[in-house]
């Protein structure tokens, strides 16, 4: 049973399985375990980033597709329900309605693109998805009418889904019962199935089609598989998981402003992530996210400490906690170079030779 | 009685997975003019590449005025002394004649006077389009401007590939007196062609490439009185 | 390919431009936009002929092109802030500047040779990963130089000759602008010269056209690729250096916000070509700028509309090389 709803694609390593299966329970179980709004908080980023990074795998890992244009899905969902709910009032209605425009739009940009994907080479491709990204992003700041410019959007959502709505009088496990939770919940089980959405996209037939048009593209298309059109389905797909991932971010923030969505800062955690996590794996999304939030979030005071114990100006500098990027570059650079599957390839591999071992000594 | 200037053994080269020269033994004399005959896909090109340094054999040694080369890249074995023109002649289309050949110098700012005499008589129209873009030059006049470059400096050996493909008659002349202003000049010569009646007007020795390895040589003397031969070869390139 | 002709139509394109401009935005509006448009364009062309030269020669694209650019600028401003500020007097001054664009020739130079040495060059051949590694170098240096400077702008102030306007009639031209449209057309004169008259420029375009056949003629192309690349990432810091001088106040994302212009330049120009980098800079700076002063809104896509056009007109770009 499990195994059909991994789409038979198996970590293929206790460590990963392990470490798959404790964040799994922690994210299911947060509420209770965790206490703070903070971790909420967190746990929630996780959930989302996961579908985000793993929609981009789809498209880097699988199809080898290099885009630079992934955080604008993600942001023309978010904005797409932002709009509706801060126009058009705080019902479901608005939300769906919202929720149905950002897919559509989604959709529109993402055939657009697939479709300049065959006629430019990897490069160009990369270029311009860099140009119209930002060309959204500049026109997003621009239309502050609409969109709350540099602002950003704030505004309310479906009263159901508030910290102020008790479903339970009294608090189950020591945790109250409110629309915040229903929420996260919410967030929770639509990330899953997303994900397991793109787990079966990235394992079935035309996942495999998809890997073989980037491995060699002549001899696919030789065997009659049109690259068009499949480039164009794979980016559709991760497209509309990308700003699905933006609708819940919308909605759970209660805010979309550019640097929660479209900016250049989350399409490079985006690429950081996904490589470092290990392309082509779609599991390479959950440890990746998991590893970089949680040391977003949480290894600030460790960093401090550690530049303090150094001392010197510059080793405070390379350990201040705000230059993460810096250490997620050199991690992204290292991996690039040595680690190209990354965490996740890693793991596999280390379980690979593991069981040749094994076999070697029976 | 020759020296023998260049010497292949037992060299075999792999493009990718595809095993082309499969143990190739060639002595080249010096100062001669050697043809390397075979079909197409033969590995003719393929031995010219590996010579050159273009690309590396998987086994064996080649060694050129006594020192072995096999192991050098394409610019280093150039310098030693190797000239090459090269299949579909890979002219810069973007410069002009002048600067082809001054390019072609690679360890001086231009070319020596006598060396352009030399050139200009061979192929009296490069002469005249000096200053005109490669690009413009016909399939004849490339072909020439392809030749020159290799004559701009002395070479101790030239190697060309197919230098007769689809020229006019005229044109074919103008490049056996090249290859004869070669061979005067001292200069060694490694002819690869398909044109029979041509490489045995030119040459004085020749090998016979199939399959990549070698499956004939000898002189051409012989192979212009050995008419079962010639069919055989023809036939084969038929 | 008949290279005239390219740039006669070109250079039409361009005169057009302004030309036709001039009626819509009227006298005074017409001469500050167009010399702002000029000197944008000298700057975005000193900054991005290294990267289309790099990727005609090597077929690399350094999609951390941008980290030469703000390394120069910060060269610049360590420049000044060592020498205590500029001395009095316009020839001192112009040799101040000169000194900044020397040190960020210098440390473009510098940063150039480690970043083709550590990330570049093994990533040869292949594209993929050098796009992931190179935009990974980019973020690396970007963090580094906050590190060692700030997170927070710089500050570089022209020296005071510099600053302010000449007055022609009631139209007032930026002296800092002229002085970026003299040294472009100096830098693109000097380049132009190196490519059509010496033996290295033969080279380069010859190695550009054909690689291998270069090789097969004595050349050693591997310190030929280190060479250029060099230079494209010095030119990138000078561009970055007049660049930051330009705007007084600059991020380690200097850089990287070039980076939109000089992708959009070096594609319409024609990969490898860098006359056709000129000529795009030209008509790139010259659209933004129109379009921004006459609908600000419009001018993100503006500048993609007028990619998409000109690759319509010509697939290669506006000045293309011959094809290898």
């Amino acid at each position: 049973m499990l195994n059909r709803l991994l789409s038979y694609d198996l970590p293929r390593s206790r460590l990963l399985a392990v470490l798959l299966a404790i964040i799994f329970v922690c994210l299911i179980l947060t509420p209770f375990i965790f206490t703070g709004t903070k971790s909420l908080s967190i746990a929630a980023k996780i959930c989302i980033f996961v579908v985000l990074v793993a929609s981009y795998d789809l498209l880097l890992g699988y199809a080898g597709i290099i885009s630079f244009a992934h955080a604008m899905f993600f942001g023309i969902g978010a904005y797409s329900v932002a709009i509706a709910l801060e126009r058009f009032g705080t019902g479901f209605t608005q939300l769906f309605l919202g929720m149905g425009s950002g897919l559509v739009i989604a959709l529109l940009f993402a055939a657009l693109i697939g479709f300049l994907s065959l006629r430019l080479r990897t490069i160009f491709f990369a270029m311009i998805t860099f140009a119209v990204s930002n060309a959204v992003s500049v026109t997003v700041i621009q239309s502050y009418k609409l969109t709350g410019g540099e602002d950003g959007l704030s505004y309310n959502i479906p009263q159901i889904f508030k910290s102020s709505y008790r479903f339970l009088e009294e608090p189950v496990f020591g945790v109250a019962i409110t629309g915040k939770l229903l929420l996260y919940y919410v967030v929770f089980v639509c990330s899953l199935v997303m994900f397991l959405l793109l787990l079966r996209i990235a394992n079935s037939p035309f996942g495999s089609v998809l890997r073989a048009l980037r491995e060699n593209e002549f001899r696919t298309m030789a065997i009659g598989y049109a690259p068009v059109l499949y480039r164009t389905l794979a980016s559709c797909a991760a497209a509309s998981m990308a700003a699905g991932a933006g609708m819940l971010s919308a909605v759970w923030l209660r805010y979309t402003g550019l640097e929660t969505t479209m900016s250049v800062d989350i399409a490079i955690d985006i690429l950081l992530i996904v490589v470092i996590g290990g392309m082509g794996s779609i599991y390479g999304a959950v440890l990746g996210t998991v590893l970089v939030i949680v040391a977003q979030g949480y290894l600030r005071e460790i960093l401090i400490a550690i530049g303090e114990f150094f001392g010197g100006w510059w080793m405070t500098g390379l350990f201040n906690p705000d230059r993460w990027l810096l250490w997620l570059g050199l991690l992204f650079v290292l991996c690039v170079y040595f680690f190209p599957q990354g965490i996740v390839g890693w793991l596999r591999k280390i379980e690979a030779d593991r069981l040749i071992r094994q076999q070697a000594q029976s | 009685m020759l020296d023998n200037i260049l010497s292949l053994a037992g060299v075999h080269t792999h493009i990718g997975p595809y095993h082309i020269l499969q143990g190739i033994d060639m002595e080249i004399p010096e100062g001669e003019i050697t043809v390397l005959l075979g079909r197409n896909g033969a590995g003719k090109t393929t031995t010219a590449q590996t010579i050159l340094g273009l690309l590396h054999p998987s086994a064996g040694t080649i060694f050129f005025d006594g020192k072995p080369i096999h192991q050098l890249d394409a610019p280093q074995v150039v310098r030693r002394g190797i000239g090459y023109v090269p299949e579909q002649m890979n002219v810069f289309l973007d410069l002009t004649v002048m600067e082809n050949l001054i390019l072609a110098a690679y360890d001086r700012p231009r070319p020596d006077e006598e060396h352009l005499q030399t050139i200009y008589q061979l192929f009296p129209p490069l002469e005249k389009m000096l200053q005109k873009r490669a690009g413009v030059l016909s399939g004849g006049q490339k072909q020439m401007l392809s030749i020159a470059r290799a004559m701009v400096l002395p070479r101790r050996m030239i190697i060309i590939d197919e230098p007769a493909k689809g020229l006019a008659p005229s044109i074919v002349n103008s490049l056996a007196s090249s290859l004869e202003t070669m061979r005067e000049a001292g200069t060694t010569v490694l002819l690869i062609e398909q044109n029979l009646p041509f490489a045995s007007r030119v040459g004085q020795h020749f090998y016979v490439l199939e399959d990549g390895m070698v499956v004939h040589n000898g002189l051409i003397e012989q192979l212009n009185k050995d008419l079962e031969l010639q069919n055989r070869l023809l036939g084969l390139e038929g | 390919m008949i290279h005239q002709k390219h740039i006669v139509e070109t250079s039409a394109l361009i005169v057009a431009l302004i030309l036709v401009m001039l009626p819509i935005l009227g006298f005074e509006s017409w001469a500050v936009l167009t010399l702002a448009g000029l000197s944008m364009a000298m700057m975005i062309f000193i900054m991005a002929s290294g990267m289309t030269l790099v990727f005609g020669l090597m077929d690399v694209l350094n999609f951390g092109h941008g980290a030469f650019i703000a390394v120069g600028a910060y060269a610049a401003a360590s420049m000044v802030t060592l020498v205590g500020g500029y001395p009095i007097g316009t020839v001192l001054a112009i040799l101040t500047v000169v000194g900044c664009a020397l040190a960020a020739l210098v440390a473009g130079g510098i940063g150039g040779s480690l970043f083709e040495r550590l990330l570049v060059r093994p990533t040869y051949g292949n594209h993929m990963r050098q796009i992931l590694i190179t935009t990974g170098g980019l973020i690396i240096v970007e963090q580094v130089l906050i590190v060692f400077f700030s997170p927070r702008e710089i500050v570089l102030l022209r020296p005071e000759e510099l600053q302010g306007s000449l007055l022609i009639g009631n139209i007032a031209l930026e002296k800092y602008r002229l002085l970026m449209v003299a040294i472009g057309l100096l830098v693109f004169s000097g380049l132009i010269l190196l490519f059509n008259r010496t033996k290295l420029g033969l080279l380069i375009r010859a190695a550009v056209e054909n690689r291998k056949m270069v090789e097969a003629l004595g050349y050693p192309v591997r310190g030929l690729f280190i060479g250029v690349f060099i230079t494209g990432s010095s030119l990138a810091g000078v561009g970055g250096a007049l660049w930051a001088l330009q705007q007084e106040l600059f991020t380690v994302t200097i850089g990287s916000e070039a980076m939109l212009l000089i992708f959009i330049v070096v594609v319409t120009g024609g990969l490898g070509s860098v006359s056709g980098c000129f000529f795009s800079a030209l008509l790139t700076a010259l659209v933004a700028n129109y379009v921004t002063f006459l609908y600000p809104p419009l001018s993100a896509f503006a500048l993609i509309g007028m990619m998409a056009a000109v690759l319509l007109w010509r697939p290669q770009g506006l000045i293309p090389v011959a094809n290898r």
